[in-house]
């Protein structure tokens, strides 16, 4: 053994200056040229930061478009999902809470109407995005708490709509309620 | 839905598309030829020498397996050290503590193994000294170590007696400067300019649009989720891994991580076909793999499109499928394809949480990791399937009345006993882990851990059982990933993982090195008429009969008690 450990010492410490230093020293140079500078993008209001791009937030107020429910309540300080296993009893009936909180929020919607992702957790508990048929049930809602016809809103929602070649089509929750508040 | 099936098959597509030429070319700088890596030579150069390592010396496999041993005992070493001491060293901008001396134990060997199993969050359970020079440097090693001892068996197969296989640092060595250090600077670079944070500053803080004061994690993470991919390790940059937004913010990002795990594996199987000049070999073996890969896909993705059966009772919209513990961005077809992905090769990086996956999707994915040779690793999936393959030949050796030959050397007792000895260290380590926790939780419940057994498990009734089952599969097939509500980071669960890990990493390499080096030294018997080849497909359905009785049939009275039984609950 002993004519292999100094060998397999001196190795070791030249690929930590090679896969350590150099690597993560070069990937940190580039990602200085990327959007955000390597920091993560920010999404600025009036000059303040008030999210990162790709992190969802928590929205409860009427005059805003709702994200997912989050296991970890959008603090990106940790992430996490629920973990809930698909016949777990406790956890069918959180999301029966959900949904009647959900038909409660809006009058006229009907429960065959909420997709699945408004009622269940997501697995990171960041996601930013909610589906196009998630974002057109809140439409009502949000015009009646603003006061504005939901024409207005809704035309806004169409401009937000990101359509995937591949993968789903997706609404941005935190831009479409930045939109939402230049609105007025 | 239909555009994300696109999504999955133009996945897999360009996979393939960038693996078959990668495995030509690393055959091409095996064998000495001319290859694409020709200007990486005076770097690698100037490392033997800085290292006093004379690249021309021939190792026996024995001295190739002291050499992976003595290197991997430093790596232990040098990260336990690290780890218990993390707290008060520098590099830690988030103030984050030490580990426990049985996390530590668990993390350190979990890397080391090309494991990734993690009972910490990245977030808090590790500093950015940690995350770079223990983490992300042993994901670099370990994969290298996995495909330096796959090299091994390379030359071990060629049609020549000897015992002179090659350079165990020579390959570790040029398996980092030639395949992991610049495909992993293409994929981080992918990653940054997709919104993967690469600087060092901490966590940062702020004021959401609605008013809460919340903060968000950060740190150096696409350099490191590049190698967590491509060398199949799977351990995240940030606790949720790849369904994290920053971790993996788009669908490109998705593709291109999904991508990065699969190259290697793939391309050492059609490496295999090119050096030894037998592409109908490495077909063959490939098209084993596929169909046991499609077989385990095709229900998963059923299942996951078509919504939680439980839900469909509340009468809500489910076109989206289960959507439980997964990402929008991603969907539910392409999270269920990852999910396979991640389980056949050994990378356990998740894009959706499995513990939320439907009961068909926790069989599959076990599956994957019981058998563990479908693609595999880096290195090692192949080794495994070299178990595999020296059973079916001595099996239908026996079916013709024939001496078993492999590639013209005879598989002879010796040879076969290492051969099933390995075969079923696997599931003795699942089913004995799995049958001592269980006992634990159900006898002693109030044990005074870290994390009581009362409340070890997330879920009741079967999906709990799922869940200590699955933890055991991972740590054996060397996986990484986890039905992640089991409250794993306990003393118990820390230490008993960590033992079935070491035991299933080193002996699977060990054991297949082995027959390599005993069958290198055989008289080579050219093929003939009546040699059962073991390069058609006849023999291909063979190995997948073999693979068959051995890991599904073992198994499946586990997943009776697991996910079936939970199956029935729902349907």
């Amino acid at each position: 053994m002993k004519k292999y450990m100094l060998p397999a010492a001196k190795l070791s410490l030249v690929m930590l200056v090679l896969c350590c230093f150099i690597y993560f020293g070069l990937v940190a140079l580039i990602g200085k040229l990327s959007n955000g500078g390597g920091d993560g993008v920010t999404l600025m209001v009036n000059n303040k930061v008030v999210g990162y791009e790709r992190i969802g937030q928590k929205f409860t107020e009427d005059r805003y478009f709702w994200g997912r429910p989050s296991a970890v309540e959008y603090n990106a300080a940790g992430s996490a999902g629920s973990n809930k296993g698909p016949s777990n009893p406790d956890y069918l009936k959180i999301v029966q809470e959900r949904i009647d909180s959900f038909l409660v929020h809006h009058p006229g919607v009907k429960k065959e109407q909420i997709p699945a992702e408004m009622v269940t957790a997501s697995g990171s508990g960041l996601d930013p995005h909610i589906s196009v048929a998630a974002a057109r049930l809140q439409v009502a809602r949000i015009a009646k708490a603003r006061a504005t016809e939901p024409g207005k809103i809704n035309t806004l929602l169409e401009q937000h709509i990101e359509k995937n070649p591949i993968g789903p089509d997706l609404v941005h929750v935190l831009k479409l309620n930045i939109a939402l508040d230049t609105l007025q | 839905m239909n555009k994300e099936i696109l999504g999955v098959l133009l996945t897999y597509g360009l996979s393939l598309l960038v693996a078959l030429p990668l495995g030509a070319a690393i055959a091409r700088w095996l064998k000495g030829e001319k290859s694409i890596w020709d200007f990486m030579a005076p770097l690698e150069q100037f490392i033997y020498k800085s290292c006093g390592i004379n690249p021309a010396a021939q190792m026996t496999w024995k001295e190739h397996l002291r050499a992976l041993l003595s290197i991997n005992l430093i790596w232990f070493i040098y990260a336990f050290i690290l780890l218990v001491s993390q707290g008060s060293l520098f590099f830690n901008p988030d103030g984050n503590p030490s580990q426990s001396p049985d996390l530590a134990f668990n993390t350190a060997i979990s890397f080391l193994v090309n494991c990734n199993l993690q009972h910490y969050s990245g977030e808090t359970g590790l500093t950015y000294l940690t995350q770079v020079f223990v983490i992300s440097f042993l994901q670099f090693v370990s994969a290298a170590t996995g495909i330096a001892a796959v090299f091994v068996l390379f030359k071990a197969l060629r049609d020549k007696v000897t015992d002179q296989l090659g350079n165990f640092w020579v390959f570790f060595t040029q398996s980092i400067t030639r395949i992991l250090l610049p495909i992993s600077l293409v994929i981080a670079t992918l990653l940054a300019f997709n919104g993967t944070p690469t600087s060092f500053k901490g966590k940062d803080q702020y004021i959401s649009l609605q008013g809460d004061t919340v903060q968000v994690s950060r740190g150096p993470a696409a350099a490191m989720i590049a190698i967590k991919h491509l060398g199949t390790n799977g351990g995240g940059w940030f606790g949720a891994n790849s369904t994290h937004p920053l971790e993996n913010p788009n669908y490109r990002t998705n593709m291109v991580e999904l991508i990065a795990q699969v190259i290697i594996p793939i391309a050492l199987v059609f490496a295999l076909g090119y050096y030894l000049n037998r592409r109908k070999f490495s077909q063959v073996i490939f098209a084993v793999m596929t169909l046991g890969f499609l077989c385990l896909l095709i229900p998963t993705m059923i299942a996951e499109t078509g919504g939680n059966p439980a839900l469909e009772k509340t009468g809500i919209l489910q076109t989206g499928g289960a959507m439980e513990g997964k990402e929008l961005r991603f969907g539910a077809a392409n999270s269920a394809y990852w999910s396979i992905v991640t389980t056949i090769i050994s990378t356990g990086s998740v894009n959706s949480m499995h513990d939320s996956s439907m009961p068909v999707s926790n069989a599959m994915q076990l599956l994957g990791m019981m058998t563990n040779a479908f693609y595999g690793g880096c290195g090692v999936g192949l080794l495994n399937f070299f178990i595999y393959l020296v059973i079916a030949v001595f099996i239908s050796g026996l079916m013709v009345g024939r001496t078993p030959e492999l590639l013209g050397r005879k598989i002879e007792a010796r040879e076969m006993k290492i051969a099933a000895l390995i075969a079923i260290l696997h599931p003795l380590l699942i089913l004995a882990g799995t049958a001592l926790s269980s006992y634990i939780f159900v006898h002693y419940p109030a044990n005074n851990w870290a994390i009581k057994p009362v409340s070890w498990l997330n879920n009741p009734g079967p999906h709990g059982f799922s869940e200590m089952l699955y933890e055991y599969t991972s740590a054996s097939a060397n996986n990484g990933s986890g039905l992640e509500g089991l409250g794993d980071n306990n003393v118990f669960w820390n230490i008993s993982t960590g033992l079935v890990l070491l035991i299933s990493r080193f002996l699977p390499i060990i054991g297949p090195l082995a027959i390599a080096g005993l069958l290198a030294n055989k008289k080579y018997i050219p093929e003939t008429a009546g040699t059962l080849r073991s390069d058609s497909y006849t023999f291909g359905i063979m190995i997948f009969a073999v693979i068959l009785i051995i890991s599904a049939l073992a198994f499946f009275p586990a997943l009776t008690l697991g996910p079936f039984a939970e199956y029935f609950s729902l349907y």
